[in-house]
């Protein structure tokens, strides 16, 4: 797996944030909420409204990106939040709404990975109510080996591609999604792979919290 | 920006029960098993104006697609293939819920997750179809219309395209001073395998095939598998708001497989027209 660093709280104005270098890619997370909710119609009497929003900037890729999102960027929104929702107790908020803004500011392959673990981490940070943090990380198949966490030219070159988001102290899957052809031997096995990158991220970002709300983790340690 | 909504029709508490015992018994509310498929009913050359054609009711869930050939520039970086488009639309005569105007983010989904199962299984031989290699191709669009929806959009529209490429007659072009002409013969599009799509949704804890809009409505977490007539996998989408644990995914994609193969059959059987 590509080395990830993962810093919390670094957009001042907003109730959680997280920025994530996943590799190459550099994604600036924000959460605000829980707020009101506008257009008011949206609200919803028993729990909280997630919204989620994915986009990349212009320059994130080698040639420039329309700003406008594109249907993929859509799709991205919609598997994301549906990735993230259940890890939320929405219940405890209800007529509220939890917006979720992930910009990717340079992307690398598997940036959907990280910003599912990234925006999680702001959740955690805005203080929502969570079952769980969610972790993220892709795996694939490239020459016909099953790999961890396929970067952009691997990605491009068209095995196959597996990202996959997982609860792991609920052990619940919350997005999965592949392109291109495996096997079921393959599949299985690029499942755990992906799984099994999805602890390392975990504990990242369970690192990246400790870091902020407690200082460092080793000094904790010593203190008690 | 995607947000979470009411799902888009309500089912009243009692029903809700209802279904949940019947699940819980092994039995749903229409009378199928867990892992019954309603009834499909394919017809293929229903446009004559189309190069290929489909209307295929699953359950009571109809989508119409047609299959439209062209020439043009390939993709970048896919000079030397052919281009495929698939697209999917949601009709406003499909629902009380439905409006005309640009796709909503569940349009979208549907729209990217057919194309996907159609374009990574590989189905048709895009290499195949290039006149000029990095600057003519054939362009081959599918566009889906909804018709009727009750639940299970997924299979029902990727039923509709594979039958309809499956049925459809490509128009020969060949490359006369530069430009490419129609020369009026027909040929049979290059088809590798046939890529089907089975759709499973969570409800409690119970795993059911095929979920009709009401089973849709009080689902916890969808899973769409694709496979190709090896019984790989080649697209995989899990949808909605709850999520999966890996027992029952693994479960979810075996029994595509198996499933796959039955539909499969059928999707084999349709005539050759155009």
């Amino acid at each position: 797996m590509r080395e990830v660093k993962i810093t919390v709280g670094v957009v001042k104005n907003a109730d959680g944030s997280a920025f994530i270098e996943f590799g190459k890619n550099k994604i600036i997370t924000a959460v605000y909420g829980p707020r009101e909710v506008h257009p008011k119609h949206m609200a919803l009497p028993d729990r909280c409204v997630l919204r989620c929003r994915y986009h990349m900037s212009p320059f994130s890729t080698d040639t420039r990106k329309n700003p406008a999102p594109s249907r993929r960027e859509v799709e991205i929104s919609k598997v994301m939040r549906e990735a993230l929702e259940p890890a939320l107790i929405l219940e405890d908020y209800p007529r509220a709404a939890i917006d979720v803004f992930v910009e990717v500011l340079q992307a690398d392959g598997g940036s959907r990975c990280a910003g599912i673990a990234a925006a999680s981490v702001a959740l955690a940070d805005a203080g929502i109510n969570m079952r769980d943090i969610v972790s993220a990380c892709a795996a694939g198949k490239v020459d016909n080996k099953i790999v961890l966490d396929i970067n952009d030219i691997e990605d491009k070159e068209g095995g196959a591609d597996m990202p996959v988001a997982y609860m792991p102290h609920l052990e619940q899957v919350t997005l999965l999604q592949l392109d291109g052809i495996l096997t079921s031997e393959q599949f299985n096995e690029c499942l755990d792979k992906a799984l099994s990158g999805c602890s390392m991220v975990y504990e990242i970002q369970k690192q990246a919290l400790m870091q902020k709300y407690f200082g460092n983790e080793t000094e904790l340690r010593e203190e008690q | 920006m995607s947000s979470s909504k009411r799902s888009t029709i309500i089912v009243e508490h009692l029903r809700k029960q209802q279904m949940w015992d019947a699940i819980s018994k092994g039995k749903r509310l229409d009378g199928r098993n867990l892992n019954e498929t309603r009834p499909l009913e394919i017809e293929v050359d229903i446009i004559k104006k189309a190069n290929g054609s489909a209307r295929v009711k699953l359950g009571n869930s109809e989508i119409v697609a047609g299959v439209k050939v062209e020439t043009g520039e390939p993709f970048e970086g896919l000079e030397n293939k052919g281009a495929l488009i698939v697209s999917a639309e949601v009709l406003p005569t499909a629902s009380p819920y439905s409006e005309p105007g640009p796709p909503d983010e569940e349009t979208v989904e549907l729209a990217r997750v057919v194309d996907r199962g159609v374009r990574e299984s590989e189905m048709i031989g895009l290499d195949k179809l290039v006149l000029v290699p990095g600057k003519t191709v054939y362009t081959i669009f599918v566009d889906c219309s909804v018709i009727n929806t009750d639940g299970n959009l997924f299979d029902a529209t990727s039923y509709a395209v594979v039958s309809a490429l499956v049925s459809t007659k490509l128009p020969v072009f060949e490359m006369q001073d530069g430009k490419a002409v129609d020369t009026g013969n027909k040929q049979d599009p290059p088809i590798n395998t046939v890529p089907v799509s089975i759709t499973a949704v969570r409800i409690g804890d119970v795993v059911i095939l095929d979920p009709s809009a009401e089973e849709e409505a009080c689902m916890d977490a969808r899973i769409t598998v694709t496979t190709n007539s090896n019984g790989d996998y080649t697209a995989i989408q899990k949808g909605s708001t709850g999520s999966f644990t890996i027992e029952q995914i693994k479960k979810a994609v075996e029994i595509a497989k198996v499933k796959g193969e039955e539909i499969r059959t059928r999707l084999k059987e349709l005539p050759k027209t155009g």
